[in-house]
């Protein structure tokens, strides 16, 4: 049976833990503030980008030389490229071991195409370096402040590969923002391009554009954009989604923290009135063999 | 007809410009080009710097623009910019001291191997910062 130091000592231990998660939370709780305000802040780029690229690639495909474009033709996917973004530190739950799963199976359901990738975030790597695994670029420590430019640097080997022909086809695995409860999984293809389809309204204004450029001159300039934009939203997003994991993580682990807590006082509570009880016990059993 | 433009420009980072203006002057790639309601509808790149200027409730405003694309409908002008700033926000002392050094990196990597497409940009953008915080 533990003595009531020994309790009063666990009890004063699981209490600092607490506050330490407790700190950690609200710590993520501000961090992903501004990682949601990033993200909102970086939509309408995106969505005006979407837009022109849907009707320059309509422009451009009408193009004679369209054939010859690397950003237009596409290719039986045998080398593939995958960019793959995890978070650099742990202590978010299931966050970075969802990531994983997804990109094994990605790995498994294209066990026919060679597979080359690249590294953002710590956890990614370390997962990778212990495996088989051709890696082309690593990219640790970008996440605390994820800047433009960052993503530019990532991006531009990938847009490189591509445009070479050295690669066939681009995707991407990160977890999206949805909400603090809960992050979306997303595995997506970056190139060759899928777009949706063209809705009611670009579609009567596409045609009626005068093009200061050749439209395929202007694809050629904005598809490296695209890429770099897909890579700085996805690093947004990356952020938001750990700081929301992390936070739920600590509330969880404050919230165990307190029930542990609960149930010690509990025990401790009931080895010091065992110890009383016995004490007078001991005084009136004492008492009655004086009389 | 409306008599205003919607202009919205948009960088990777944040949008800047979100307004009802009458006119946009916009450094389009192959010179600039000035958008009023009701034109013609465009796409173009723009220049690797260069100066927008709209018109908002009969104030100018002047941005450096580094870099992008420009779309222009009948009543709504997009500006996708690689990056951006106000005329306002520009430190006129660090912008004269980017000139200096993009001119002096213009200067020197005539022999070297330095790709000079990438130096004449740093150029313009250094001289589009400079003249954006001089209207001001």
């Amino acid at each position: 049976m533990p003595s009531l130091i020994d309790f009063r000592r666990r009890i004063r231990s699981v209490k600092n833990t607490q506050q330490i998660t407790k700190a950690m939370k609200m710590v993520s709780a501000a961090k992903l503030r501004r990682a949601q305000e990033r993200v909102i802040a970086a939509r309408p780029y995106a969505q005006v980008m979407r837009d022109m690229l849907a009707n320059l690639v309509a422009a451009a495909s009408s193009d004679d030389r369209s054939a010859d474009s690397p950003w237009l033709v596409r290719r039986e996917p045998k080398r593939v490229d995958l960019i793959f973004f995890s978070s650099d530190t742990g202590l978010a739950g299931a966050f970075n071991s969802n990531l994983l799963k997804a990109a094994q199976k990605f790995h498994e359901e294209n066990a026919g195409a060679e597979i080359t990738l690249t590294l953002v975030g710590r956890k990614g790597r370390d997962f990778y370096r212990k495996r088989q695994a051709t890696i082309l670029s690593e990219h640790i420590n970008v996440l605390n402040k994820p800047t433009y430019q960052d993503a530019a640097g990532i991006a531009a080997e990938v847009i490189r590969r591509y445009k070479d022909g050295e690669t066939d086809a681009v995707y991407v695995i990160n977890n999206d923002f949805k909400s603090v409860m809960a992050a979306n999984l997303s595995v997506a293809q970056l190139l060759p391009l899928e777009l949706p389809k063209q809705e009611g309204r670009g579609a009567t204004s596409q045609s009626d554009y005068l093009y200061e450029q050749s439209p395929l001159e202007m694809l050629e300039r904005l598809m490296p954009r695209f890429v770099e934009v897909a890579v700085y939203r996805a690093m947004l997003e990356t952020v938001a989604a750990y700081q929301a994991a992390r936070m739920t993580a600590m509330d969880t682990a404050s919230s165990n923290a307190k029930d542990v807590i609960d149930s010690l006082t509990l025990h401790m509570n009931r080895v010091r009135q065992a110890a009383i009880t016995k004490e007078i016990i001991e005084v009136v059993s004492g008492a009655a063999a004086a009389e | 007809m409306a008599d205003t433009l919607q202009l919205q420009l948009v960088s990777p980072e944040r949008m800047l410009v979100d307004e009802q203006v009458t006119e946009v002057q916009i450094p389009a790639l192959d010179g600039y080009i000035g958008a009023m309601p009701g034109g013609a509808p465009l796409l173009s790149a723009l220049k690797p710097g260069g100066l927008l200027t709209y018109i908002a409730g009969g104030r100018q405003k002047t941005l450096a623009v580094y870099g992008g694309f420009v779309e222009v409908l009948a009543d709504r002008v997009r500006v996708l910019a690689d990056a951006a700033e106000f005329g306002e926000e520009i430190d006129a002392a660090k912008a004269q001291a980017r000139l200096q050094a993009a001119v002096k990196a213009s200067e020197a990597t005539q022999s070297e191997t330095a790709d000079p497409q990438l130096v004449i940009d740093e150029l313009a953008r250094a001289q589009a910062a400079v003249e954006a915080a001089a209207a001001k």
